[in-house]
Protein backbone atom coordinates (compact mmCIF):
# COMPACT_ATOMS: atom_id res chain seq x y z
CA UNK A 1 0.00 0.00 0.00
CA UNK A 2 1.61 3.08 -1.22
CA UNK A 3 1.21 5.86 1.35
CA UNK A 4 2.20 9.95 -0.12
CA UNK A 5 3.94 12.12 2.46
CA UNK A 6 3.49 15.77 1.18
CA UNK A 7 6.92 17.95 1.71
CA UNK A 8 5.79 21.42 1.74
CA UNK A 9 8.94 24.41 2.48
CA UNK A 10 8.46 24.52 5.92
CA UNK A 11 7.63 20.70 6.80
CA UNK A 12 9.24 19.31 9.76
CA UNK A 13 7.44 16.18 10.53
CA UNK A 14 7.40 15.00 7.00
CA UNK A 15 10.34 11.97 7.95
CA UNK A 16 8.58 11.12 11.16
CA UNK A 17 5.27 10.27 9.04
CA UNK A 18 7.17 8.24 6.66
CA UNK A 19 8.65 6.31 9.42
CA UNK A 20 5.34 5.63 10.88
CA UNK A 21 3.76 4.68 7.82
CA UNK A 22 6.83 2.04 7.48
CA UNK A 23 6.31 0.99 10.91
CA UNK A 24 2.84 0.02 9.71
CA UNK A 25 4.02 -2.07 6.88
CA UNK A 26 3.17 0.46 4.49
CA UNK A 27 5.37 2.04 1.76
CA UNK A 28 5.66 5.87 2.31
CA UNK A 29 6.20 7.68 -1.06
CA UNK A 30 7.68 11.29 -1.06
CA UNK A 31 5.33 13.76 -2.65
CA UNK A 32 6.44 17.71 -3.77
CA UNK A 33 4.14 20.21 -3.02
CA UNK A 34 4.91 21.64 -6.26
CA UNK A 35 4.01 19.12 -8.69
CA UNK A 36 1.08 17.89 -10.04
CA UNK A 37 1.86 14.52 -9.40
CA UNK A 38 -0.12 12.37 -6.69
CA UNK A 39 2.26 8.68 -7.64
CA UNK A 40 -0.63 6.70 -7.95
CA UNK A 41 -0.91 6.80 -4.10
CA UNK A 42 -4.10 4.94 -2.28
CA UNK A 43 -4.04 7.79 0.98
CA UNK A 44 -2.05 10.86 1.48
CA UNK A 45 -0.53 12.10 5.02
CA UNK A 46 0.03 16.49 5.34
CA UNK A 47 2.70 16.62 7.57
CA UNK A 48 3.44 18.69 10.96
CA UNK A 49 5.39 22.07 10.23
CA UNK A 50 5.34 25.45 9.51
CA UNK A 51 4.76 25.49 5.86
CA UNK A 52 5.91 28.89 4.23
CA UNK A 53 6.96 30.29 7.52
CA UNK A 54 3.17 30.29 9.01
CA UNK A 55 2.73 33.73 6.80
CA UNK A 56 -0.88 34.88 5.89
CA UNK A 57 -2.11 32.38 8.27
CA UNK A 58 -1.48 28.94 9.23
CA UNK A 59 -1.49 26.45 6.55
CA UNK A 60 -2.98 29.33 3.96
CA UNK A 61 -0.32 29.22 1.40
CA UNK A 62 0.36 25.30 1.70
CA UNK A 63 -3.37 25.27 0.83
CA UNK A 64 -2.85 26.88 -2.72
CA UNK A 65 -0.15 24.83 -3.68
CA UNK A 66 0.06 22.95 -6.87
CA UNK A 67 -0.11 19.42 -5.33
CA UNK A 68 -3.03 20.64 -3.16
CA UNK A 69 -5.13 21.22 -5.70
CA UNK A 70 -4.90 17.37 -6.83
CA UNK A 71 -5.16 16.56 -3.62
CA UNK A 72 -8.52 18.46 -3.19
CA UNK A 73 -10.29 16.69 -6.46
CA UNK A 74 -9.09 13.48 -5.39
CA UNK A 75 -10.05 13.38 -1.89
CA UNK A 76 -13.83 14.59 -3.26
CA UNK A 77 -13.20 11.46 -5.22
CA UNK A 78 -12.79 9.37 -1.54
CA UNK A 79 -9.04 9.19 -1.58
CA UNK A 80 -8.24 8.74 2.30
CA UNK A 81 -6.30 12.55 3.96
CA UNK A 82 -4.55 12.96 7.03
CA UNK A 83 -3.85 15.87 8.22
CA UNK A 84 -1.65 16.37 11.35
CA UNK A 85 -0.81 19.29 13.20
CA UNK A 86 0.45 22.09 10.23
CA UNK A 87 -1.51 19.30 7.98
CA UNK A 88 -4.93 19.69 9.79
CA UNK A 89 -4.28 23.65 9.16
CA UNK A 90 -3.74 23.23 5.88
CA UNK A 91 -6.87 21.07 5.21
CA UNK A 92 -9.39 23.52 7.04
CA UNK A 93 -7.73 26.12 4.86
CA UNK A 94 -8.55 24.40 1.59
CA UNK A 95 -12.02 23.54 2.52
CA UNK A 96 -11.22 20.11 2.81
CA UNK A 97 -12.63 20.26 6.71
CA UNK A 98 -14.61 22.59 8.35
CA UNK A 99 -13.44 25.21 11.06
CA UNK A 100 -10.40 26.97 11.66
CA UNK A 101 -7.10 26.35 13.84
CA UNK A 102 -5.90 30.23 15.03
CA UNK A 103 -3.40 31.41 18.07
CA UNK A 104 -3.46 29.45 21.22
CA UNK A 105 -5.77 31.19 23.62
CA UNK A 106 -3.05 31.55 26.21
CA UNK A 107 -0.37 32.40 23.51
CA UNK A 108 2.02 29.97 24.26
CA UNK A 109 3.50 27.28 22.39
CA UNK A 110 2.77 24.10 23.95
CA UNK A 111 4.45 21.08 23.86
CA UNK A 112 3.60 17.99 26.31
CA UNK A 113 2.60 14.76 25.70
CA UNK A 114 -1.54 14.83 25.62
CA UNK A 115 -4.50 12.44 26.55
CA UNK A 116 -7.56 11.83 23.88
CA UNK A 117 -10.58 10.27 23.60
CA UNK A 118 -11.31 8.78 20.24
CA UNK A 119 -14.79 9.95 19.33
CA UNK A 120 -14.75 8.08 16.28
CA UNK A 121 -13.18 4.63 15.49
CA UNK A 122 -15.25 4.10 12.25
CA UNK A 123 -13.18 6.48 9.90
CA UNK A 124 -10.58 5.54 7.79
CA UNK A 125 -7.59 6.55 9.61
CA UNK A 126 -9.19 5.73 13.24
CA UNK A 127 -10.35 1.85 12.61
CA UNK A 128 -7.97 0.12 14.98
CA UNK A 129 -9.24 2.23 17.61
CA UNK A 130 -12.38 1.62 19.77
CA UNK A 131 -14.87 4.16 20.68
CA UNK A 132 -14.34 5.98 24.23
CA UNK A 133 -11.07 4.60 23.71
CA UNK A 134 -8.09 7.18 25.50
CA UNK A 135 -4.56 7.21 24.02
CA UNK A 136 -1.29 9.44 24.73
CA UNK A 137 0.13 11.26 22.02
CA UNK A 138 2.32 14.22 21.71
CA UNK A 139 0.97 17.65 20.98
CA UNK A 140 2.80 20.46 20.24
CA UNK A 141 1.81 23.58 18.49
CA UNK A 142 1.17 27.69 19.09
CA UNK A 143 -1.86 27.73 16.43
CA UNK A 144 -4.14 24.81 17.43
CA UNK A 145 -6.96 26.15 18.97
CA UNK A 146 -10.02 25.01 16.71
CA UNK A 147 -12.82 27.39 16.40
CA UNK A 148 -15.49 28.09 14.32
CA UNK A 149 -19.29 29.57 15.01
CA UNK A 150 -21.69 27.99 17.78
CA UNK A 151 -23.93 26.66 14.99
CA UNK A 152 -21.37 25.39 12.84
CA UNK A 153 -19.75 23.50 15.99
CA UNK A 154 -23.75 22.54 16.71
CA UNK A 155 -23.95 20.85 13.06
CA UNK A 156 -20.45 19.31 13.82
CA UNK A 157 -21.29 17.60 16.67
CA UNK A 158 -24.82 16.94 15.65
CA UNK A 159 -23.36 14.96 12.52
CA UNK A 160 -20.85 13.20 14.86
CA UNK A 161 -17.95 14.50 12.96
CA UNK A 162 -15.58 15.38 15.89
CA UNK A 163 -13.25 12.39 16.03
CA UNK A 164 -11.00 13.23 18.72
CA UNK A 165 -11.89 15.27 22.09
CA UNK A 166 -8.83 16.56 24.64
CA UNK A 167 -8.57 14.88 27.74
CA UNK A 168 -7.03 15.88 31.07
CA UNK A 169 -6.77 19.56 30.29
CA UNK A 170 -7.34 21.18 26.67
CA UNK A 171 -3.84 22.69 25.71
CA UNK A 172 -4.79 25.41 23.43
CA UNK A 173 -8.12 26.65 24.26
CA UNK A 174 -10.37 24.16 21.73
CA UNK A 175 -13.40 24.94 21.23
CA UNK A 176 -15.33 22.28 23.00
CA UNK A 177 -12.25 20.70 23.53
CA UNK A 178 -11.77 19.66 20.06
CA UNK A 179 -9.05 17.81 18.75
CA UNK A 180 -10.04 16.38 15.47
CA UNK A 181 -12.14 16.75 12.84
CA UNK A 182 -13.73 14.40 10.35
CA UNK A 183 -15.14 14.81 6.25
CA UNK A 184 -19.00 13.57 6.01
CA UNK A 185 -17.28 10.55 4.46
CA UNK A 186 -15.23 9.65 7.12
CA UNK A 187 -12.02 9.90 4.51
CA UNK A 188 -10.43 13.09 5.74
CA UNK A 189 -9.45 13.68 8.66
CA UNK A 190 -7.21 15.92 10.53
CA UNK A 191 -6.04 16.42 14.03
CA UNK A 192 -3.29 18.86 16.33
CA UNK A 193 -1.70 16.09 18.14
CA UNK A 194 0.99 14.04 16.39
CA UNK A 195 0.63 10.15 16.08
CA UNK A 196 3.75 9.74 14.34
CA UNK A 197 5.90 10.83 17.68
CA UNK A 198 4.27 7.90 19.21
CA UNK A 199 5.36 4.81 17.16
CA UNK A 200 7.92 3.37 18.97
CA UNK A 201 8.27 2.90 22.79
CA UNK A 202 12.11 4.42 22.25
CA UNK A 203 11.29 7.66 21.12
CA UNK A 204 7.33 8.82 21.82
CA UNK A 205 5.27 8.23 24.84
CA UNK A 206 3.35 5.27 23.72
CA UNK A 207 2.73 3.50 20.91
CA UNK A 208 -0.69 5.08 20.66
CA UNK A 209 0.29 6.32 17.50
CA UNK A 210 0.80 3.36 14.84
CA UNK A 211 -3.38 2.55 15.01
CA UNK A 212 -3.85 5.77 12.28
CA UNK A 213 -0.87 4.10 9.89
CA UNK A 214 -2.41 0.81 10.68
CA UNK A 215 -6.10 1.74 9.95
CA UNK A 216 -5.72 3.32 6.73
CA UNK A 217 -3.69 0.15 5.34
CA UNK A 218 -6.72 -1.82 6.10
CA UNK A 219 -9.39 0.89 4.65
CA UNK A 220 -6.88 0.81 1.35
CA UNK A 221 -7.09 -2.67 1.34
CA UNK A 222 -11.05 -2.98 1.78
CA UNK A 223 -11.75 -0.53 -0.56
CA UNK B 1 3.52 57.36 12.88
CA UNK B 2 1.22 59.23 10.53
CA UNK B 3 -1.47 60.61 12.87
CA UNK B 4 -2.93 63.37 9.74
CA UNK B 5 -5.02 62.79 6.59
CA UNK B 6 -1.98 64.28 4.37
CA UNK B 7 0.07 61.85 5.91
CA UNK B 8 0.68 57.83 5.06
CA UNK B 9 -0.63 57.83 1.74
CA UNK B 10 1.35 54.86 0.84
CA UNK B 11 -0.81 52.81 3.04
CA UNK B 12 -4.33 54.50 1.28
CA UNK B 13 -5.97 53.80 -1.47
CA UNK B 14 -5.16 55.64 -4.36
CA UNK B 15 -3.88 55.90 -8.24
CA UNK B 16 -0.44 57.01 -9.54
CA UNK B 17 1.03 56.88 -13.04
CA UNK B 18 -1.71 54.26 -14.03
CA UNK B 19 -0.92 52.13 -11.01
CA UNK B 20 -4.24 51.38 -8.34
CA UNK B 21 -3.89 50.94 -4.94
CA UNK B 22 -5.93 49.13 -3.59
CA UNK B 23 -6.47 48.06 0.49
CA UNK B 24 -7.66 45.20 2.40
CA UNK B 25 -8.63 45.37 6.01
CA UNK B 26 -8.96 42.01 7.91
CA UNK B 27 -10.31 41.28 11.65
CA UNK B 28 -11.26 38.61 13.36
CA UNK B 29 -14.81 38.31 13.68
CA UNK B 30 -16.66 39.88 16.78
CA UNK B 31 -17.70 35.98 18.27
CA UNK B 32 -14.02 34.77 17.73
CA UNK B 33 -11.71 36.27 20.46
CA UNK B 34 -8.85 37.55 20.64
CA UNK B 35 -5.61 36.67 22.13
CA UNK B 36 -3.24 38.67 20.96
CA UNK B 37 -5.70 41.73 21.12
CA UNK B 38 -6.29 41.09 24.82
CA UNK B 39 -2.35 41.15 24.88
CA UNK B 40 -1.62 44.41 23.97
CA UNK B 41 -4.75 45.40 26.33
CA UNK B 42 -3.16 44.03 28.91
CA UNK B 43 0.33 45.54 28.33
CA UNK B 44 -1.92 49.00 27.87
CA UNK B 45 -3.30 48.43 31.30
CA UNK B 46 0.13 48.24 32.57
CA UNK B 47 1.38 51.52 30.87
CA UNK B 48 -1.50 53.57 32.73
CA UNK B 49 -4.24 53.70 29.64
CA UNK B 50 -6.92 52.72 31.74
CA UNK B 51 -9.06 54.14 29.11
CA UNK B 52 -8.78 51.82 26.43
CA UNK B 53 -11.83 49.12 26.88
CA UNK B 54 -10.22 46.72 23.95
CA UNK B 55 -8.09 46.02 21.49
CA UNK B 56 -8.82 43.70 18.36
CA UNK B 57 -5.85 42.99 16.31
CA UNK B 58 -6.14 42.61 12.22
CA UNK B 59 -4.18 42.43 9.08
CA UNK B 60 -3.37 45.55 6.66
CA UNK B 61 -2.76 44.47 2.74
CA UNK B 62 -1.97 46.95 0.64
CA UNK B 63 -2.17 45.71 -2.91
CA UNK B 64 -0.81 47.96 -6.37
CA UNK B 65 -2.92 46.72 -9.01
CA UNK B 66 -2.02 47.64 -13.29
CA UNK B 67 -4.83 50.14 -15.04
CA UNK B 68 -8.29 50.26 -13.15
CA UNK B 69 -8.75 47.70 -10.35
CA UNK B 70 -11.57 44.80 -11.31
CA UNK B 71 -13.84 44.85 -8.44
CA UNK B 72 -14.94 41.56 -8.65
CA UNK B 73 -11.49 40.17 -8.84
CA UNK B 74 -10.34 42.15 -6.08
CA UNK B 75 -12.99 40.70 -3.54
CA UNK B 76 -11.93 37.19 -4.84
CA UNK B 77 -8.84 38.05 -3.94
CA UNK B 78 -9.56 39.44 -0.71
CA UNK B 79 -12.63 36.82 0.74
CA UNK B 80 -10.75 33.63 -0.34
CA UNK B 81 -6.63 34.34 0.32
CA UNK B 82 -6.36 37.01 2.26
CA UNK B 83 -8.83 36.59 4.55
CA UNK B 84 -10.44 32.83 6.08
CA UNK B 85 -14.16 33.74 5.63
CA UNK B 86 -14.82 31.06 8.95
CA UNK B 87 -12.91 33.49 11.65
CA UNK B 88 -12.30 36.72 9.65
CA UNK B 89 -14.18 39.62 8.45
CA UNK B 90 -12.60 42.02 5.18
CA UNK B 91 -12.86 45.45 3.82
CA UNK B 92 -11.91 45.67 0.79
CA UNK B 93 -11.55 49.88 0.16
CA UNK B 94 -10.85 50.90 -4.02
CA UNK B 95 -9.27 54.03 -4.97
CA UNK B 96 -12.44 56.94 -5.10
CA UNK B 97 -10.15 59.25 -7.30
Amino acid sequence: MRIGVITFPGSLDDVDAARAVRLASGEPVALWHGDHDLKDVDAVVLPGGFSYGDYLRAGAIAARSPLMQDVVTAAHGGLPVLGICNGFQVLCEAGLLPGALTRNSHLHFRNRDQLLRVERADTAWTSDYSEGQQILIPVKNGEGRYVGSDADLDRLEGEGRVVFRYVGGNPNGSSRDIAGVTSENGRVVGLMPHPEHAVEDLTGPSTDGLGFFTSILKAVVSA
Amino acid sequence: MHSSAAAGKENRPGTLGGVSRVVVDVVLKPEISDPQGQAVLGALGRLGHDSVRSVRQGKHFVLEVDGTPDEAELKQIAETLLANPVIEDVELHLPTD
